[in-house]
């Protein structure tokens, strides 16, 4: 038996998250991503290559990021798929925004045609069954699916599958480290024929996020001090929550009043989201929370368009992250000629955007467009604290799970290959990192079922070698039936016979002479 | 497996409670609290009032009624605990707090069990406090006065039936509050589960808690272990307007169901009529599907809703208050979603008091957790509603929470008539005793109780009573016409059912399942179900497999030798991690041995025998070279003389070429 896995997307790649694992006969889409560097067909994963949408016994979604979601509407509702979809409580309710959120800045703001309607998210999101961490889900008769938790965004999750005894994890995006508002991932140590795993940070091995943090606040206090303004684009869900707990903190601390803004109605309403998902913050958080709840910010106020050339300092989470368009540009336009003012680019930024740009280098000029040209004379600050986990993260699970097997995807393809080397050495499982639309197959063991009678294993527990509890019977096969297990007297029993009992004796009897 | 049921509960707020022996462990199912059983101690009086102090209650800081029964047990000897419900878990400190209570036990409750219950802990505490504050601490040590036989004797019989139980046996269970340190470790040795979460025990249970859709958190257990499996099934509701829908699909296919829902003992609406219809519609199971819906118990819900609503209202608009003590969020929720948007579409303005030192938690709680609640409020969630009323309520002003009654900030805003809602149903703890001795002679005024056991108990002290009584009894459990077709939905081969609700089982003994029924305090053995165990065998100990085929049996058999774990009730057979000697057992062989194939296999082995006939023997055979040996058969028996050993061997093994052998 095998595990066959086609990679869709994030092979060799960070974008398009999506895997059909077919397992014990049944297949899986894990997450439906789009990718955001493309505006095209490539900006989607190849469905074209799924013999049928339906034969998928279900589609589950790790977390709301768009490159591991923004396909599913496409999918359900152009495709039509009409399986059961799966994603976690926080998950189900912040993804509609998500998706809302882009199609709009593709479709109003740089004027492209849309993939898909509100009305096609609005309907698929209708179908999506909601799960909760560790809760145990049969989606048929023989596929179980679990999710566990995996830090790196609010509801953010591994995902196990267990066909028979068969049995594979698939990571999503996930950080072994605690951040501000959320734990680390948190697995049971399962036994796996195949683990799928992210690999972002494949050769990074991350310091002290303390100290990153300090960093972090120190330039901001410096920037706004001198009566700068500081700009942090983010998106509008979990980098920019954990941000601002860290200044609404510090600033209560600091004793500073300078507001803190946030662009946008949509991040205050998923603040309002996060007030009502406590529950899956880290246990700092829920433990701080019984009256107050921490994602009820003191400093933090809406920011209206009209603000951006009031003079006098302030901090400004502005969508989207990576500076990719949209009312962070246009702040970024705006305020960027000053050496006054603060950039303050949090995570990962995809080619080809501005944020890309600004992190690769100490550019003086952007031009936008042929007519567009953007002097960039402000400080730039590079947070290089991710929610993703680093190379002893990734090292530290495969180790800790030890499966048969692991595949690597939604990474860079040196780095990749650096870490196949790692895992393939030090800790002797076979690695592969296949490229997008590969199909990989991942032999499995299978187990014989079989019964086992009461005296076996009574029998059994009494004889005891070392840790190892030894059992010795005789197993019965017969055509039609499954094999079953007994003790010897059980054995004569059911074929009626009597044991010959032999007995020594070192007398002749006088018989013989 | 036995089961013994040591209480069978009383109503809502004291679940039963029993002990399953199964698999060689020990399981106790809830440790509830009787608190009805507090109507005995007459409350605190107000100060400078004497006329409620004229009553024949025990005067004197509360004790708390346990499950006598569960005394007898060896705490040590509980291998499991598992806890359905926050009021289930209401007197688990006083089991955790005995000393012989062992570190290894596990306790499985819900995590939203644990919060509430937890939260539900400290403000019983808190309440307590008041007698203490009273009364003063215990200055002795042992059994309070009142215990004593002479006071017990001279308590009324209604007293005395609820001290000492009907069967004067239930004395050892009243026991003093537990501390805040008590608590603590209660909840620090428990294991919150999640709903659908699967927890493994010592590699042979398999524990999954399942909605139950009383309340928020509360669960039925589904249990499965190599002998076969098992659902605990707690008091149930099917339609909630606020917990999580009880969980059908997760539940069915189980071998056998413990039916632990007593709460048809204490509703009065059993309709005979109803369960005739339902015992001829019950027959197909679209049909019972169908019946189990649970729309209708919404329905009749809110209803009862609006009833209590109109009541208040009417009272409201004649100047009087109305208060409620109730610690259901079944009931408590809704209810101030309720009154609030009639207030509001009449355009009354009437304050609500919420008084509890843990509401303001409890409130913030219940907004934070959407994964327990019912899919009507899950949909709120998903469209960035807040899941309840109560905080936009709260943060308007329109709803106040405070600690207790006489904080400064509640009596700035006090006024009458007002609407207050407070712990505890009891009517002994918490504000609702200040209340009702302010409001007790009031004719205006409206209390709200939830029909119980001792109501006439609970407002004695409060006499003469001029403010209006309206009782309501709330869906608490399965209605007894849902239970044939939830047996049959569930398709299990036996069904335990608590001897007390025989009489109400009109159905005749169905050839779907098997019922036994189960008494308090007496042992229910319930045979087994399996032959054997489900087993897995892996590949590469197959592969060692040297099987024989005996072509007269048509089959094919195995020696087989492995390593044997169980893990999630399952067995494993496996490879072992250092090679097996598979001869050291003297192989098995059985059939008549034929003489002249067994001279041909001495031959072979260049021993000379003869054949001998004896009248003792089937026949023996003589042996001259290359030693001298006899070979005794007789049926099974055979036995082989010869003083050199190596000889002996090598017939031996003659012997064992010419029988079947394995």
């Amino acid at each position: 038996m095998a595990i066959q896995c086609l990679i869709l997307g994030a092979g060799q790649e960070v974008g398009k998250s999506c895997v059909v694992a077919m397992i014990g006969g049944k297949k899986i889409m894990f997450d439906c991503g789009m990718h955001m560097g493309f505006s095209d067909h490539r900006a989607f994963p190849d469905f074209s290559l799924l013999s049928s949408s339906n034969d998928i016994s279900c589609v589950v979604i790790t977390h709301f990021h768009l490159d591991h979601i923004g396909a599913l509407p496409y999918f359900t509702e152009v495709c039509g798929y009409n399986g059961p979809i799966y994603m976690t409580y926080p998950t189900k309710a912040l993804a509609p925004l998500m998706l809302e959120d882009y199609r709009k800045i593709l479709v109003d703001r740089r004027g492209l045609e849309e993939q898909y309607t509100y009305e096609n998210i609005i309907h698929c999101m209708n179908k999506v069954i909601p799960i909760d961490i560790k809760q145990t889900i049969q989606v048929d008769k023989d596929l179980l699916i679990r999710a566990y938790y995996a830090g790196h965004v609010l509801g953010a999750a591994m995902i196990y599958a267990q066909v028979g005894e068969e049995k594979m994890l698939y990571t999503g995006d996930y950080n072994m480290t605690p951040d501000r508002h959320l734990g680390a991932a948190q697995i049971d140590r399962l036994s796996l024929d195949l683990l799928i795993t992210e690999s972002t940070y494949a050769t990074t091995v991350r310091d002290s996020k303390y100290l990153r943090e300090r960093e972090f606040l120190k330039a901001v206090h410096t920037c706004v001090a001198a009566g700068g303004k500081v700009l942090i684009p983010t998106f509008a869900l979990g980098r920019a929550q954990e941000l601002c707990i860290l200044l609404d903190d510090y600033w209560e601390r600091m004793n500073i009043n300078v507001p803190i803004y946030f662009s946008a109605g949509l991040t205050i309403q998923a603040n309002m989201y996060y007030k009502m998902l406590i529950g899956w913050t880290s246990q700092k958080i829920k433990d701080s929370y019984t009256v107050r709840n921490p994602f009820d910010f003191k400093h933090v106020c809406p920011f209206e368009r009209s603000m951006i050339n009031l003079p006098g300092p302030c901090v400004l989470f502005a969508t989207p992250g990576m500076i990719s368009g949209g009312f962070s540009l246009e702040v970024f336009k705006q305020w960027a000629p000053s050496d006054k003012n603060l950039i303050a680019i949090p995570g990962y930024c995809v080619a080809g955007t501005i944020g890309h740009k600004l992190m690769s280098g100490k550019p003086t000029r952007i031009d936008l467009d042929k007519d567009t040209r953007i002097d960039v004379r402000c400080q730039i600050h590079q947070l290089t604290f991710s929610p993703h986990t680093d190379s002893k993260g990734i090292m530290d699970l495969v180790e800790f799970l030890s499966p048969k097997h692991v595949i690597l995807v939604h990474g860079e393809k040196p780095k990749m290959a650096a870490l196949k080397q790692r895992i393939e050495s030090e800790l002797g499982i076979q690695c592969e990192y296949p490229a997008n639309n590969e199909t990989v197959l991942v032999p499995t063991t299978q187990s014989l079922k079989i019964s086992a009678s009461k005296t076996f294993v009574r029998n059994c527990t009494t004889e005891l070698d070392g840790d190892e509890r030894i059992a010795e019977g005789i197993l019965v096969m017969e055509k039609g039936h499954n094999a079953k297990i007994v003790s010897e007297e059980e054995f004569l029993e059911t074929i009626g016979a009597e044991r010959n009992v032999v007995s020594f004796t070192g007398w002749v009897s006088p018989l013989a002479q | 497996m036995k089961l013994t049921c040591l209480s069978e509960g009383g109503g809502f707020y004291s679940p039963p409670c029993h002990i399953l022996q199964w698999c060689g462990f020990t399981l106790l199912f809830e440790c509830p609290v009787d608190l009805s059983a507090l109507a005995v101690f007459s409350p605190i009086p107000t100060t400078g009032s004497s006329s409620s102090d004229n009553n024949s209650l025990i005067r004197a800081v509360p004790w708390y009624k346990t499950v006598a029964s569960l005394h007898l047990w060896d705490p040590s000897s509980i291998d499991v605990v598992l806890i359905s419900s926050p009021w289930a878990l209401l007197g688990l400190p006083f089991l955790t707090r005995k000393p012989g209570f062992s570190s290894s036990t596990k306790i499985y409750a819900t995590e939203a069990t644990v919060r509430f219950g937890h939260l539900m802990m400290k403000e019983l505490t808190f309440m307590h406090m008041e007698y203490v504050r009273y009364y003063g601490p215990d200055k002795k040590l042992g059994l309070p006065d009142w215990m004593n036989w002479t006071n017990l004797e001279r308590l009324q019989m209604e007293l005395k039936s609820i001290v000492l139980g009907e069967k004067q046996e239930e004395l050892s269970g009243w026991v003093p509050i537990y501390s805040a340190g008590d608590i603590k470790d209660c909840i620090d040795k428990i294991q919150p589960l999640k709903l659908g979460e699967e927890v493994c025990f010592n590699g042979t249970l398999v524990i999954r808690a399942l909605s139950s859709g009383l309340d928020i958190g509360s669960c039925n257990w589904s249990i499965k272990s190599p002998k076969g499996s098992l659902v605990y099934l707690s008091s149930s509701v099917f339609g909630s307007a606020h917990a999580m829908e009880f969980d059908y699909p997760l539940l069915s296919g189980h071998d056998i169901i413990i039916f632990s829902d007593f709460s048809s003992l204490d509703s009065m609406d059993y309709d005979e009529e109803d369960t005739n219809k339902c015992a001829l519609s019950g027959e197909s199971e679209d049909c019972s599907m169908d019946e189990l819906s649970g729309n209708d118990e919404l329905e009749a819900e809110n209803e009862k809703m609006h009833f209590i609503c109109s009541c208040i209202v009417d009272s409201v608009k004649k100047g009087g208050s109305a208060l409620i003590p109730s610690g259901r969020f079944g009931v408590v929720l809704p209810l101030l979603e309720h009154i609030c948007n009639l207030f509001d579409s009449l355009n009354m303005k009437v304050p609500i008091f919420i008084i509890s030192e843990t509401a303001q938690e409890t409130l913030a709680l219940t907004n934070s957790i959407p994964e327990w609640l019912c899919k009507q409020r899950q949909k709120k969630l998903f469209s960035g509603e807040a899941l309840f009323q109560h905080m936009e309520l709260i943060k308007e002003g329109i709803i106040s929470v405070h600690p207790f009654l006489c904080s400064s900030d509640l009596l700035e805003i006090w006024k009458e008539p007002c609407i207050v809602i407070s712990p505890h149903w009891s009517l002994r703890l918490g504000s609702a005793v200040q209340l009702l001795h302010r409001w007790h002679a009031d004719p205006r005024s409206l209390l709200i109780l939830e029909e119980g056991v001792h109501d006439e108990l609970a407002l004695m002290p409060f006499k003469p009573l001029k403010m209006k009584v309206l009782q309501c009894s709330f869906l608490s459990g399965i209605q007894m016409k849902k239970v044939n077709p939830l047996f049959q939905t569930l398709r299990s081969k036996i069904v335990l059912v608590p001897q007390s609700l025989r009489s109400q089982f009109t159905r005749r003994e169905s050839e779907l399942y098997k019922i036994y029924y189960y008494t308090k305090n007496e042992i229910a053995r319930i045979p087994s179900l399996k032959e054997g165990f489900e087993a897995y065998l892996a590949t590469d100990l197959v592969f060692q497999l040297q099987p024989t085929k005996l072509p007269e049996k048509n089959i094919a058999v195995a020696r087989l030798k492995g390593k044997l774990l169980l893990r999630k009730g399952i067995y494993y057979l496996t490879l072992p991690n250092k090679q097996l000697n598979m001869s050291v057992k003297p192989s098995v062989h059985w059939g008549t041995v034929e003489p002249t194939c067994l001279l041909r296999a001495l031959n072979e082995k260049e021993i000379d025998g003869s054949i001998l006939h004896n009248e003792n023997y089937d026949f023996c055979v003589c042996v001259k070279k290359p030693a001298e040996a006899l070979i005794e058969v007789k049926g099974n028996k055979i036995m082989i003389s010869c003083e050199d050993k190596t000889v002996s061997a090598l017939i031996n093994e003659a012997l064992n070429s010419v029988c079947n052998r394995i």
